[in-house]
C-alpha cells in the first residue's frame, strides 16, 4: 500500500460520488458544448460569399452591364445598391452598408471598342482582411478572364496554360467539415480543464484538501483519482460531439473512429492535467475560472483552428507548438477529413501524452510543496 | 530525554520561520500517552503552525520532533498513519452521506472491507451517529458534523488525535458531549492534542501549554501552573471582591495602596493584594468610597489568571530588554 499512488481508489470513489450528487453541473457542462456546436456549426461559414456591393455605373451600355452580370454570377458579390455619383459610392462604404464599391467610368465601352484599355475602379473596405482578400482575388480574376477572352476572341489560339485545381478531402469546401473537427478540440476544454480545476479548488475552499494532506494519501494518488472520473466524462462528451458532427452536420469521418477515440485520450489527459495545474495555483473558484479562460483563447487562435499556424509571425508560430489543441486539431482533421492513420499521427499523440505527463508531475510537485506550506 | 515510557509527542526546540517572521520560536514540550494536552494561545500566536509541523505538513526550520516514535522530518508518512487530524472547520464532504464520508476516509487509510465495516459500526455507535448514517453531511447540525469529523479522524484507530479548535462555533451541549467523549477515549489510551480558546476547556485538560507569539510560556498541569511564582508571587494573596458596582469599584480599588492588580470577572473583581493585607480594612476602604461589598474571599487563580499574569510578565520583559 505504501506506493506512489496511494489513495487513488478512495479518491476515485469519492469523486464519482461528487459528480453523481451534483448532476446539474454535469448535465450543463455536457449539454452546453453540444449547444455551442449546434449554433456555431450552423452559423459560421468560412467561405466568403455574397459581399454587399455598391455599383456606380457611369457608362450604362451593354459592355458595362455584361461586366456587372459577371460580378453577380461569381456568387462573391451581392449587388445591393446602384448610385449615380462618387459621393454616394464612398458613403455606402464608409457607412458599412457595403464592403465593395465598383465604379465603371463613362468611357468604359468606348475604350473597349477602340482597344485603348478600359479601367474599372474597385473600392474595397480593408477593415476585414479576409473579405478584402476575397474581393481582390475575385475582381482581379474576372478582369483577367475578361481581358483574355477579348484578346483571344479574334484568333484561334487557346489558353496556353490552364490551372486545374482539385480540392482533396473537402471537395465542396463545406464549412462544417473544416470547422467542426477543430471545434471539438476547443469544446472539450469545457468538461476537462474547467471541471477538474473546479473540483480541486472546491476542496481548497472547503478546507478538505488540508485534511487530506494529513492522511497518508500521496499527491499522485490524489491527482489521478481526481483526473480519471473526468477522463470518463470527457470521453463521453467527445462521443456526443462526434455523433452530432457526423449525423447532424453530415461531416463524414474518413479515417478510423477507433483510432480517433484512442488518440483523443492523450489530449483529454493534457487538458485534465492543465486543470489540475490551474487548481494548484488558484485560490478560489472564480480565480480558477479566470485562469481556465486564459487557456481557451490560445486554443482557438494559436491552434490553427481558425487561422493557419503557418502564416503567424515566427514567434507565435513557435509558441503554437506549446498549444495542445494544435496537435489535437491535426489529429481530428487528419482522421476525420484526410483519413490519416496511426503512421501519420503518432508523433502528435506522443507530444500530447508527454505534455500531459509533464503538467501532471509539475502539478503534483506544486501540491507537495506549495499547498502544504500555505 | 530519558523516560521509562516513550512519549506520544516529543518536541525539542521547534523553530519555524516564514521569511523574516519567526512564527514558532524554540518551542519544546512533551505529551505523554493518554494525556489530553490543551494547547492555548491568542490568534496568530502559532498554534496551527505547531500542529502543521507535528503532522509533517510544514518542514521545521529548526529543532526536532517525534510523534508516536517517528521523526516528523524523516518519516512524515509513518506519522500520518498513526495520527488523526480534525481541522478547524470540520472539513467534511457535505454532499456525501455520513456513511460515504466514513468509507472514504477508511479507504484512504487502506482498511480492508471487513475491517472498515467493523470500524464504521464502532464509530457510529460510539459517536451516536446511528440515526444519521444515510443523511448528507450538509444536513447535520454543527455538533453532529463535529462528531462525524471526529469519527473520520479516528476510523483508522490512531494513537494520537489532533483537534484544531474542535468546539469553535458549536452549541454548549454539543461542546460538553464532545468533552465527555474525549475523556472516554483518552481512558482507552488515546492521546489528544486540542487547541481551544475556551478557558473552561483548558481547565479540563490533563496538561496545558500556552503559546504567546511563537514562544511557549507555560507548560504543565493546570495545578502546577497555578502555583508558578510568576502567577502567585511570594507574599501575595489573590482575592475575589463581590459587589454590585463592579466598574466603579475596579477603578477605585486600583487606587488603594497594597492592591497590585485587579480585573473584572462578571459580578466580581479578582485582585492580587499583599499577603498580610487586612481584608476587613479593604472593605472599609471601599465603603468609605461608597462601594458596598457583598463578600471578599481568598481565591485560587484560574487558568485565565495564569495566562494573563504570564502574558503581562512576558510583555514587561520584552519591553525591558528593548530598552
Amino acid at each position: 500500500m505504501n506506493n506512489l499512488f496511494r489513495g487513488f481508489s478512495a479518491v476515485f470513489y469519492k469523486e464519482s460520488l461528487h459528480i453523481r450528487r451534483d448532476f446539474s453541473t454535469l448535465f450543463f457542462s455536457l449539454i452546453i458544448p453540444i449547444l455551442q456546436m449546434f449554433l456555431l456549426g450552423f452559423a459560421i461559414d468560412t467561405n466568403i460569399r455574397q459581399i454587399n456591393t455598391v455599383i456606380y455605373n457611369a457608362d450604362g451600355r451593354r459592355e458595362s452591364r455584361e461586366l456587372l452580370d459577371r460580378l453577380k454570377n461569381s456568387d462573391t458579390f451581392h449587388l445591393i445598391r446602384y448610385v449615380n455619383n462618387d459621393r454616394d459610392l464612398n458613403d455606402a462604404i464608409i457607412s458599412g452598408r457595403c464592403r465593395v464599391g465598383v465604379k465603371i467610368p463613362v468611357d468604359y465601352s468606348d475604350r473597349l471598342l477602340h482597344q485603348t484599355g478600359a479601367q474599372v475602379l474597385v473600392l474595397i473596405d480593408g477593415s476585414d482582411s479576409s473579405v478584402a482578400g476575397q474581393a481582390i482575388n475575385v475582381t482581379t480574376a474576372i478582369g483577367l478572364d475578361e481581358s483574355l477572352r477579348r484578346v483571344l476572341a479574334n484568333s484561334d489560339a487557346t489558353f496556353p496554360v490552364e490551372m486545374r485545381p482539385k480540392i482533396l478531402f473537402n471537395p465542396d469546401s463545406r464549412s462544417p467539415n473544416f470547422f467542426l473537427p477543430g471545434l471539438v478540440a476547443v469544446l472539450l476544454l469545457n468538461v476537462t480543464t474547467f471541471l477538474t480545476a473546479f473540483s480541486i479548488v472546491r476542496e481548497k475552499e472547503r478546507g478538505t484538501l488540508e485534511q487530506l494532506f494529513v492522511t497518508p494519501v500521496r499527491p499522485m494518488g490524489l491527482l489521478l483519482g481526481k483526473l480519471l472520473p473526468y477522463l470518463v466524462i470527457g470521453f463521453f462528451e467527445l462521443s456526443m460531439l462526434l455523433v452530432a458532427m457526423r449525423f447532424l452536420f453530415g461531416v463524414p469521418i474518413h479515417g478510423s473512429v477507433i483510432l480517433l477515440a484512442f488518440l483523443s485520450l492523450p489530449y483529454l489527459f493534457v487538458s485534465l492535467s492543465l486543470g489540475i495545474l490551474i487548481s494548484s495555483k488558484a485560490t478560489s473558484q472564480a480565480n480558477a475560472m479566470q485562469l481556465a479562460f486564459i487557456t481557451i483563447l490560445p486554443s482557438i487562435f494559436f491552434s490553427g483552428y481558425i487561422f493557419p499556424r503557418e502564416t503567424m509571425p515566427k514567434f507565435f508560430y513557435y509558441l503554437s507548438y506549446f498549444v495542445p489543441a494544435a496537435y489535437y486539431i491535426n489529429i481530428t482533421r487528419g482522421i476525420i477529413l484526410r483519413g490519416a492513420s496511426w503512421i501519420h499521427l503518432w508523433s502528435d499523440a506522443l507530444v500530447l501524452f508527454l505534455m500531459g505527463a509533464a503538467l501532471l508531475i509539475i502539478a503534483a510537485r506544486r501540491f507537495h510543496n506549495k499547498i502544504i506550506m500555505a | 530525554m530519558i523516560s521509562s515510557t516513550q512519549p506520544s509527542i516529543s518536541a525539542q526546540h521547534l523553530v519555524r520561520r516564514f521569511g523574516n517572521v519567526t512564527a514558532v520560536n524554540d518551542v519544546s514540550f512533551r505529551v505523554e500517552k493518554g494525556e489530553i494536552f490543551g494547547f492555548l494561545g491568542p490568534n496568530g500566536s502559532g498554534k496551527t503552525t505547531v500542529i502543521k509541523m507535528l503532522t509533517g505538513l510544514l518542514p521545521l526550520s529548526g529543532g526536532h520532533a517525534e510523534v508516536e516514535g517517528f521523526d516528523v522530518s524523516k518519516d512524515a508518512e509513518a506519522v500520518r498513519e498513526n495520527i488523526g487530524y480534525m481541522s478547524q472547520n470540520f472539513s467534511l464532504y457535505t454532499d456525501l452521506t455520513v456513511a460515504e464520508n466514513l468509507t472514504f476516509y477508511g479507504r484512504i487509510y487502506g482498511l480492508s472491507n471487513d475491517h472498515l465495516r467493523k470500524r464504521m459500526d464502532d464509530i457510529v455507535q460510539l459517536n451516536g451517529l446511528g440515526p444519521y448514517v444515510n443523511r448528507l453531511a450538509s444536513q447535520l447540525s454543527g455538533g453532529w458534523k463535529q462528531r462525524l469529523a471526529l469519527g473520520c479522524a479516528m476510523l483508522h484507530e490512531p494513537k494520537l488525535v489532533f483537534l484544531d479548535e474542535p468546539t469553535a462555533g458549536i452549541d454548549p451541549v454539543a461542546r460538553r458531549q464532545l468533552w465527555d467523549l474525549l475523556f472516554e477515549l483518552s481512558g482507552h489510551g488515546i492521546t489528544f492534542f486540542v487547541t481551544t480558546h475556551y478557558m473552561d476547556e483548558a481547565e479540563r485538560c490533563s496538561h496545558v501549554g500556552y503559546i504567546y507569539f511563537g514562544q511557549l510560556i507555560a507548560d504543565g498541569t493546570p495545578d502546577t501552573l497555578r502555583e508558578l511564582p510568576d502567577v502567585q508571587p511570594a507574599g501575595t494573596l489573590r482575592i475575589e471582591i463581590t459587589t454590585p458596582h463592579v466598574t466603579r469599584a475596579l477603578r477605585l480599588a486600583r487606587q488603594i495602596p497594597g492592591v497590585r492588580n485587579a480585573t473584572i470577572y462578571g459580578q466580581s473583581i479578582h485582585a492580587l493584594v499583599d499577603e498580610h493585607y487586612d481584608l476587613n480594612g479593604l472593605r472599609d476602604e471601599l465603603l468609605k468610597r461608597n462601594i458596598v461589598v457583598a463578600e471578599i474571599r481568598p481565591l485560587a487563580p484560574s487558568l485565565e489568571d495564569v495566562f494573563v499574569e504570564l502574558t503581562s510578565k512576558r510583555q514587561a520583559q520584552q519591553e525591558a530588554s528593548r530598552e
